[in-house]
């Protein structure tokens, strides 16, 4: 009974008790829609990162992460690549030589990143292709090399489809080499620090022009099919490749790891916030609510209520209390976020600032199941805690004086 | 020796700026089955003196022994459980638990005391139609009359089966129609029970209907009548 008299207790004073309730609810929506659409940017950072980026999985020559030169590749990749395709899991693989370079064009210049690839096996690692805004992705046959750009560099080098870029790089041996090349594709990715240095030449014209073993490479990159399969993955290359660096995604930009931590302990941080408002809002309303009952809260003490149970009965209001607006506040947001979720939100009028942050403007709001259980622990415990100053008021009144308390 | 008996009881409130001494020494014995009225003027001792018999408040000095137990030396824990087990309290403004029925409201006590469910609703239901009041079984204080409340706080004292019920001025706040109807009540419930009813009152409609009138003047016993029913 004492479950029914608190629940009942909190419906004494309605329009109090919905005050508080609102609150509670407006304050978890305003504050897990806003965790959500936190947690959706890092999840489509990483998610971008890893698909148009980095992939799961790199494998390079050890002494390649230390000097990016031409003459630490890996050789004979091609049969790693071979190798490696059969192994579970495994989305796609591409071999890569990659290089600094300075692209001129006849305007101006600046230094980049030629990433040497053989568009077919890229095309199973990265997205590039899907993000072109203007030509093509190797598809037509050239007499000169082709290269593809950003939007962003071409806009910097003034440079457009059909124009002409020399690469100038290192060859195998040291020496500067230049090779010509025209624009063929224009690509515009989610993140901009990106777009900026990577462009895309053909492996074989790269090769060629660098001296580089055409069944070599700089750079092995596998995609998997899911993310979770990446560690698997790695001791499995690691038995096929010995010798090599095969380091995963979130070794390869800790950014990403560490972004994604941060964001859960600043939800946790935010929601600590929310919840300890949530607490003064509820001793207040408790404390009047006591207030209001001293003569019947004297009156159970009389009749031979303990203190225990007063406690009990006191503490349960407050959960519930806490409770009945938590549950309105998740019903509320898990709702909005399921529903922006499936279509995004756009924040096209900021695009630019997003991107030149390496975020994508379109947001998809999202939220782990488990952080709803982590949010109610955090709530039963906030509403424990609230509950330990009005039970005290309660516990320490006097029944003789209390039962003749005028309201 | 009666059921309940005190022996010396002195009240001092120090509170105040100056202290207060609402008992002077009062001993007193009441046996079972009484009907009995505590009267006297304001502030001369009587809701005092019932709050020590009904183990609310600790005398300054003295004893209060019911049923061969000195409650005054019991600690705050058994007290609680000893009011719960041994007394029934029927309070002026009826303290009725606004958000539970009338048969809630009684069968809470026994809950309290560990009844089982199927046994505290049948006793609830029996004391509220004992009481008169059958067909409001399932309303709630607010949809009651003050008489009728104060109805279903008699039920609720009897539901623990007290040996003794404190009534301190339970008629304060009802009309002469309800009043007498309360009385004739308190009246049956204190010849089928036996149970001792023990008021602290101004009201004259008690004090004719009640079998013993003990007066308090200033902390003291002044006055000690009993009637041949």
């Amino acid at each position: 009974m004492l479950i029914a008299i608190a629940w009942r207790n909190i419906w004494r004073n309605k329009l109090r008790s919905l005050v508080v309730i609102l609150a509670v609810m407006l304050g978890l929506f305003g504050t897990l829609f806003m965790i959500a659409l936190s947690y959706g940017m890092v999840e489509q950072k990483i998610a971008d990162s890893v698909n148009n980026e980095i992939s799961h999985i790199q494998l390079h020559n050890p002494d390649f992460l230390q000097d990016n030169s031409l003459r630490y590749s890996i050789r004979n990749a091609d049969s790693i690549l071979t190798t490696a395709s059969g192994i579970s899991g495994v989305k796609g693989i591409s071999s890569r030589i990659k290089t600094a370079a300075m692209a001129s064009t006849a305007n101006t210049g600046t230094g980049v990143i030629v990433n040497g690839i053989e568009p077919s096996l890229e095309m199973q690692v990265t997205n590039i292709h899907r993000f072109l805004v203007d030509g093509n992705y190797f598809e037509k046959e050239s007499r000169t090399p082709q290269i593809l750009i950003s939007f962003k560099l071409a806009t910097k080098l003034k440079a457009k489809l059909g124009s002409r870029i020399v690469l100038t790089v290192q060859n195998t041996d040291g020496e500067l080499v230049y090779g010509l090349f025209r624009v063929t594709g224009i690509y515009k990715t989610t993140n901009a620090m990106f777009d900026e240095p990577n462009v895309f030449v053909i492996k074989q014209d790269l090769a060629e022009l660098t001296g580089f073993g055409l069944k070599d490479a700089t750079e092995i990159a596998v995609l998997m099919d899911k993310t979770e399969e990446t560690d698997r993955a790695v001791m499995e290359l690691g038995k096929i490749a010995p010798g090599l660096s095969i380091l995963p995604w979130n070794i390869l930009e800790p950014t990403l790891k560490m972004m994604a931590s941060m964001m859960d302990q600043f939800s946790y941080f935010l929601l600590g916030i929310i919840l300890a408002a949530m607490a003064f809002g509820i001793v207040n309303t408790m404390l009047m609510s006591i207030l209001e009952r001293t003569r019947e809260l004297g009156m159970l003490m009389s009749v031979g209520m303990n203190k225990k149970k007063i406690f009990y009965m006191i503490m349960l209001e407050t959960i519930f209390l806490a409770l009945v607006g938590t549950a309105a506040g998740v019903a509320i947001s898990a709702v909005t976020i399921s529903a922006t979720s499936r279509h995004g939100i756009n924040f096209a009028k900021w695009a630019e600032g997003f991107e030149s942050l390496g975020y994508s403007s379109l947001v998809y709001p999202t939220i782990y199941q488990s952080f709803y259980v982590g949010l109610a622990i955090m709530v039963i415990i906030t509403a424990i805690l609230a509950s330990l100053y009005p039970a005290r008021k309660a516990l320490r009144l006097n029944p003789a004086e209390a039962v003749r308390h005028e309201a | 020796m009666g059921i309940i008996w005190t022996k010396d009881l002195h009240k001092v409130y120090t509170e105040t700026k100056v202290p207060v001494n609402a008992l002077n020494g009062i001993s007193i014995t009441f046996d079972e089955a009484e009907f009995t009225a505590i009267v006297g003027p304001s502030g001369s001792g009587k809701t005092t003196l019932l709050n020590m018999i009904g183990g609310l408040d600790k005398p300054t000095e003295g004893e209060v022994h019911i049923n061969g137990t000195n409650i005054t030396t019991l600690p705050s824990r058994s007290l609680i459980d000893f009011r719960l087990h041994h007394i029934g309290f029927v309070f002026q403004s009826y303290n009725l638990i606004p958000v539970l029925t009338a048969r809630e409201n009684v069968e809470f006590i026994m809950q309290l005391q560990g009844v089982p469910k199927a046994e505290r609703k049948a006793r609830a239901i029996e004391l509220l139609e004992a009481v008169g009041l059958t067909d409001k079984i399932d309303n709630r204080p607010g949809d009651m009359s003050g008489g009728q409340q104060q109805r279903v706080s008699v039920a609720r004292a009897l539901a623990s089966k007290p040996r003794f019920i404190l009534a301190d001025e339970p008629t304060a706040n009802l009309d002469s129609k309800s009043t007498a109807e309360l009385l004739d009540i308190m009246l049956k419930m204190n010849e089928q029970y036996k149970t001792t009813f023990i008021f602290s009152t101004h009201d004259q409609r008690v004090m004719e209907r009640a079998r013993r009138i003990v007066t308090i003047e200033d902390g003291l016993v002044a006055n000690d009548l009993r009637f041949k029913v």
